[in-house]
């Protein structure tokens, strides 16, 4: 599969500080999430990919186009959603998109079409017609992933997409996200240092610490890979029974105290299987767990690291 | 798709010329002004001395409102159509140009830069050099109504009314009219700007705009009483715009000293070449400025 993103030796230095210290990597999930703690470089990563910052060395590929030369074709295919405060506070929020959109290539009627279209979709329609100077932190928010949309990106960069938002209002915007990505039409990048919005959102996960790639990992394998392990607590009728049961079907098993067991499950076989199988040994299967590594696991691993390199 | 049908969407339409993207700027900034009636009220006030002056000329040309006043031919001449004319009345539409450049100017960067709106902007395909002349061109339409386009439509009204002749003549006029205030309005649409991008304030940077031509003036009157010397017009913007103009209008043959607030005092004016050196430096300082704040992200050292 080609690359959304391509990291490619990139260097960024702020005078004699590097921020960014000759990253590698090859990004080609619909939905990539960027973490690390804070000063670990998402926020710098995500502006040199927009053309904000000059690489001091290497380069970076969006789509195949390369940030450094073809910097304005680069940012025709991507919306981006910043961090901090952003909009024009004189502005109406569906004044401020359409004017976005237009800036972005769209002819005025469509720009204006597409921004009230984007409005009601990230759920501000009635306060469209409102200063944004006037919005609460959950509407700025969403009017910042409307203008982010409206112009219909390839490429999304969301940018702590949940800062300061409350929890309903943090569920909606996963929500949306999750909506806008389950579509398929675009790519998000999705940068956060909080492990939930990414691993909610996203199928690939770069982690970044001091400002060096700490870890890699792609979400969606890892969850298909981690769903042959279970744990299971059982209760009732001849336990070593049942474990040989299982282990006839190629499982690979180990008892634990109180009917607790281990299994790694072969290609091919069913949990239902298993439940026929306890049926069968008058077994009750009291709780059944899927156990992987968690993002959690992944990103304590990728900070334990001394120099963040894995 | 109506709008209640709340999903996203790619947009597979046509795309407007890159070239043509920065005017979306004062399209939407002219909206804004539109709903401000101090300003409109103030830019349809603007317009009173380019009538007057039109009136003037008419009246000049015009033998039977000449009798019906009770003006002989010797009168006539109390108002000459000349240089001395159509400098006073670029001088007096500058001065109004200056006073809305103080008014419009802060307001057109210092809110994108405090409310972090230039990430928005130069996350498009939209370059900071497309965002400036953008802004600038908010200005400099306006301006330009205010100075040289009365200016020129004055000098098309004598040029008219006394022929040929006289147009071809004073064709350095016109040339004085339309570069001189441009001179001037690209002056003031960059140091309008660059100071509104670096004194965030919207009131602070209109006060400095002022403070500019009048503190420095003040500054450069000082060195010239202390050091007796006449270099300290350097630092007085008016004084070097007044020489560039005197160039412009009259070349080497000057009769006039300039008009109105760019008025050039007898035995202080600089060389020409150093006015026009000086208000370079003003504008690459000011260009300056700008390259250093109008940027996608702040960057900390």
């Amino acid at each position: 599969m080609d690359a959304v993103i391509e990291l490619d030796g990139l260097e960024v230095r702020f005078g004699q500080r590097v921020i960014l210290k000759k990253l590698s990597a090859a990004l080609t999930g619909r939905s990539i999430g960027l973490l690390g703690p804070n000063g670990a470089g998402k926020s710098t990563l995500i502006n040199t990919l927009l053309g904000f910052h000059k690489p001091s060395a290497g380069t970076a590929r969006i789509l195949g186009r390369d940030v450094r030369t073809q910097a304005r074709e680069v940012r025709s295919l991507v919306g981006y959603m910043p961090e901090n405060d952003a909009y024009i506070s004189s502005m109406t929020g569906v004044h401020m998109v359409r004017m976005m959109a237009e800036l972005a290539g769209l002819p005025r009627e469509h720009a204006l079409e597409r921004a009230h279209e984007a409005f009601f979709y990230v759920g501000l329609g009635e306060v469209r017609y409102r200063a944004i100077g006037t919005y609460s932190l959950g509407m700025k928010q969403a009017a910042k992933l409307a203008q982010a949309i409206a112009h219909g990106p390839k490429v999304l960069f969301l940018d702590e997409p949940t800062n300061g938002l409350d929890p309903p209002a943090r569920t909606r915007m996963i929500q949306l996200i999750q909506e806008i990505r389950d579509r398929g039409d675009l790519h998000l990048l999705l940068s956060s240092h909080l492990l939930h919005d990414v691993e909610d959102c996203c199928d690939q996960v770069l982690i970044l610490k001091d400002g060096n790639v700490a870890a890699f990992c792609n979400l969606e394998e890892e969850r298909r890979a981690n769903r042959r392990f279970l744990e299971l607590e059982t209760r009732g009728g001849r336990n070593g029974d049942f474990l040989e049961a299982v282990v006839k079907l190629g499982c690979e098993a180990a008892p634990g105290p109180q009917g607790r067991i281990k299994l790694v499950m072969p290609d091919g076989l069913e949990v239902r299987t298993l439940y026929e199988i306890a049926a069968g040994q008058n077994v009750q299967i009291r709780r059944l767990n899927h156990k992987r590594d968690s993002l959690e696991d992944i990103f304590l691993k990728a900070m334990e690291s001394a120099d963040g390199r894995l | 798709m109506a709008v209640y049908k709340k999903t996203y969407r790619p947009y597979e339409g046509e795309l407007t010329p890159s070239w043509s993207r920065f005017l979306v700027i004062p399209r939407y900034a002219f909206e804004e002004l539109h709903g401000k009636r101090f300003l409109t009220i103030f830019f349809l006030a603007s317009f009173i001395y380019p009538l007057i002056c039109a009136l003037i000329i008419y009246v000049q040309h015009n033998a039977s409102v000449l009798n019906l006043l009770g003006v002989n031919q010797g009168a006539r001449s109390l108002i000459s159509i000349n240089v001395t004319f159509f400098m006073s009345l670029l001088g007096w539409q500058s001065i109004m140009a200056l006073f809305m450049a103080a008014f419009i100017g802060p307001g057109l960067v210092s809110p994108d830069l405090t409310n972090n709106a230039l990430a928005l902007y130069l996350a498009r395909p939209f370059s900071r050099v497309e965002y400036v002349m953008g802004k600038i061109s908010v200005l400099a339409i306006l301006m330009s109504l205010m100075t040289w386009v009365p200016g020129l439509l004055c000098f098309a009204l004598q040029g008219y009314l006394e022929g040929w002749q006289w147009m071809s003549d004073n064709a350095r006029l016109a040339s004085g009219i339309f570069f001189g205030a441009w001179i001037w309005i690209l002056l003031l649409a960059l140091l309008a700007m660059a100071l509104s991008a670096w004194v965030k304030w919207k009131p602070a940077a209109g006060g400095l705009m002022f403070g500019v031509f009048f503190v420095a003036s003040a500054f450069g009157g000082l060195i010239n009483v202390v050091q007796r010397t006449r270099w300290g017009n350097l630092f007085n913007i008016s004084h070097l715009i007044g020489v560039v103009w005197v160039q412009l209008f009259e070349g080497a043959h000057q009769t006039t000293n300039g008009a109105v607030f760019f008025r050039v005092m007898q035995g202080e004016q600089l060389p020409v070449w150093t006015a026009w050196s000086a208000l370079a430096a003003l504008a690459c300082l000011c260009l300056y400025m700008l390259q250093r704040k109008i940027r996608g992200a702040e960057v900390v050292r």
